[in-house]
């Protein structure tokens, strides 16, 4: 492969490792700060890649839409609705333990997700929704597009860390763990555990919903396979575990680590003979599970464990 | 005043207070013993808003509680610790303080996020507040530790540290003397009687050693079977047929020794 190729490579990499961090520092701000356990990030992410899917498509008698409206647009309404969904399902189950927030945020997030791939009048059902932008298309072709979008998703990766950074940093970030650490304690210092987890849970879902987004214009055409909940939850969570949960810097490290290594993966499955091959994602998954094991047999906290964040205070003597 | 009133608390079958009525009076130290399972620590709990009581009422200066959750209780002044620990254990323990100061600007999400210089002077005074209190406590050595590394006794006097943040009006503490060592446990009853007669704090303690008890408490309310036994001064209670009897089930225990 000569050096373009390599680069162009990397490049491709740094796009789909970008979206994982995105939605990694996201599940950081639920479970490494808020202690809540979701298992529906799929949900999110569809919500977040359809509707950015159809306001920016152009029209099209296939389903609901397009809109034709800008990137921008779509990428705030990709994020309200998915805040929105996540405040629906904060609202009904915030009250529940961690184990059973795991069962219900998966049940219901997949039924938002099935029920978004189904609809054909919205979303085109398995057909999926094609001729998504990308940003400044009509400047930039081919490689040089692909370029200028792996910038956007470093913008967009930048501004969520931003945000994840100034939540950790921040009295709000200091009740969040304090909730996560004991609950009942937390109610008794005066917290208000359920509106702090919502909140948490509500800022989660609206970088899930974007980072959905963002992969809609990277694909250029959303289809259901692409929310597939093995490759977004299940590979999210081993992300954030493996980089760190608590810890910003871990979840972007995990992200882009355990994307290496998927892909990684790619190129050994694809040696495998070819009645292996229907099995190969499993055989990927397996590969994960066996570097997660490794990782958290040498690094209990993950690779970049929790630390408490810097006091902005002066101290006298 | 804090006033229990004919509370029932039920949990399936099993009724961990039973019809108890008791009152715990302002600017007093008060005890609360009974043997193990009387249904202290639910009493507690159902005064502190962690369980809401099947049946009763729960009045602070006369106002009824019975209803609010407990975060908003702690607004109203009331503080506790707890049997078992519950410290936040991936937290310092000057975060663990911290915490239980009020921030409301900090603790604002969108301030968080887009002006967290304002949260500042807040912030300041929160620190200050938790290293005079860890100074208090004796304990301001162990600021930068992970709550969760600390020893049994340390988390007692964090927990009560935690308390002392919220400028409480009455502390319940639950056990706070358990498992803790002599020394300590002295000092902990200084700390106790210094924070009653100087600043004036309500104090409610559940501990089950009656020597600890008669130096610190002015009266006692003896809890059994979930129900009130009896009130008074150690003296008077501990010369009781009742609290014998439940203490020392029915005499057996006497007779073997
Ligand atoms: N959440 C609960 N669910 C079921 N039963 C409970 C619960 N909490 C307490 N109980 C029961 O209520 C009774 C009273 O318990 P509680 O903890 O109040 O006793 P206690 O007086 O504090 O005892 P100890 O001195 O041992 O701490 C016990 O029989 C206990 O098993
Ligand atoms: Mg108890």
């Amino acid at each position: 492969m000569e050096l373009s190729g390599i680069l162009f490579y990397l490049i491709s990499f740094l796009i789909m490792g970008g979206i994982y961090s995105v939605i990694c520092l996201a599940l950081n701000m639920q479970w490494g700060f808020g202690g809540l356990f979701n298992a529906g990030i799929a949900g999110f992410y569809a919500v977040g890649a359809y509707s950015a899917a159809i306001i920016t498509s152009a029209n099209t008698p296939n389903h609901v839409g397009g809109f034709d409206l800008p990137i921008v647009v779509g990428l705030v309404v990709a994020g309200t609705l998915s805040g929105i969904v996540g405040w629906a399902i904060a609202r009904i189950c915030v009250r529940l333990k961690a184990d059973y927030l795991a069962m219900a945020s998966i049940g219901i997030a997949e039924i938002i997700r099935l029920a978004v791939i189904n609809e054909e009048w919205l979303t085109n059902g398995s057909l999926g929704v094609s001729r998504i932008p990308r940003p400044l298309e009509e400047f930039f072709t081919g490689r040089e597009s692909e370029m200028v979008f792996f910038v956007f998703v470093w913008i967009i990766v930048a501004i969520t860390f931003w945000v994840a950074h100034r939540l950790y940093k921040s009295p709000w970030g200091r009740v969040m763990r304090a909730i996560r650490d004991n609950e009942a304690a937390a109610e008794s210092v005066g917290k208000d555990v359920q509106s702090f987890r919502t909140q948490s849970f509500v800022i989660g879902a609206i970088f899930m919903g974007v980072a959905g987004a963002l992969s809609a214009h990277y694909f250029k055409f959303f289809s259901p396979d692409a929310t597939e909940p093995l490759l977004i939850t299940f590979l999210a969570w081993v992300m954030l575990i493996a980089g760190g949960s608590g810890n910003n810097k871990g979840a972007v490290a995990g992200a882009l680590i355990i994307w290496a290594i998927w892909s990684m993966t790619e190129i050994i499955t694809q040696q495998l003979p070819p009645d292996w091959a229907t099995r190969s994602s499993y055989i990927r998954m397996l590969l994960i599970g066996l570097f997660l094991q490794f990782v958290l047999q040498r690094f209990r906290a993950g690779l970049f464990p929790e630390k408490a964040p810097k006091l902005n205070v002066k101290s006298h003597g | 005043m804090i006033a229990f009133e004919n509370i029932t608390m039920r949990f399936g079958g099993v009724a961990a207070v039973d019809r108890c009525s008791f009152e715990i009076p302002t600017g007093k130290i008060t005890g609360l013993i009974g043997p193990n399972g009387a249904g202290k620590t639910t009493a507690f709990n159902v005064i502190a808003g962690h369980l809401r009581p099947t049946s009763g009422r729960v009045l602070l200066e006369g106002e009824d509680i019975t209803a609010l959750p407990a975060h908003k209780r702690q607004a109203m002044g009331i503080a506790r610790t707890f049997q078992l620990a519950h410290e936040f254990h991936r937290m310092t323990v000057v975060e663990n303080l911290m915490v239980a100061a009020k921030n409301e600007l900090g603790e604002n999400m969108l301030n968080a996020i887009f002006r967290p210089g304002q949260c500042k002077l807040q912030e300041q005074a929160a620190y200050d507040r938790a290293m005079e209190t860890l100074r208090f406590l004796e304990i301001e050595q162990l600021k930068d530790q992970l709550a969760g590394d600390l020893s049994g006794g340390q988390k007692k006097l964090l927990e009560l540290g935690r308390a002392l943040m919220q400028h409480p009006k009455i502390i319940l503490l639950d056990e706070i003397g358990a498992g803790v060592n002599r020394t300590l446990l002295g000092k902990i009853a200084e700390k106790i009687i210094q924070l009653n007669k100087e600043r004036g704090y309500t104090i409610c303690l559940i501990e089950h050693d009656l020597d600890y008890v008669s130096r610190l408490c002015d009266t006692v309310i003896v809890m059994a079977q979930g129900t009130l036994l009896t009130t008074g001064t150690v003296e008077e209670v501990s010369r009781d047929e009742r609290v014998i009897e439940a203490y020392f089930g029915g005499g057996k225990y006497q007779e073997a020794i």
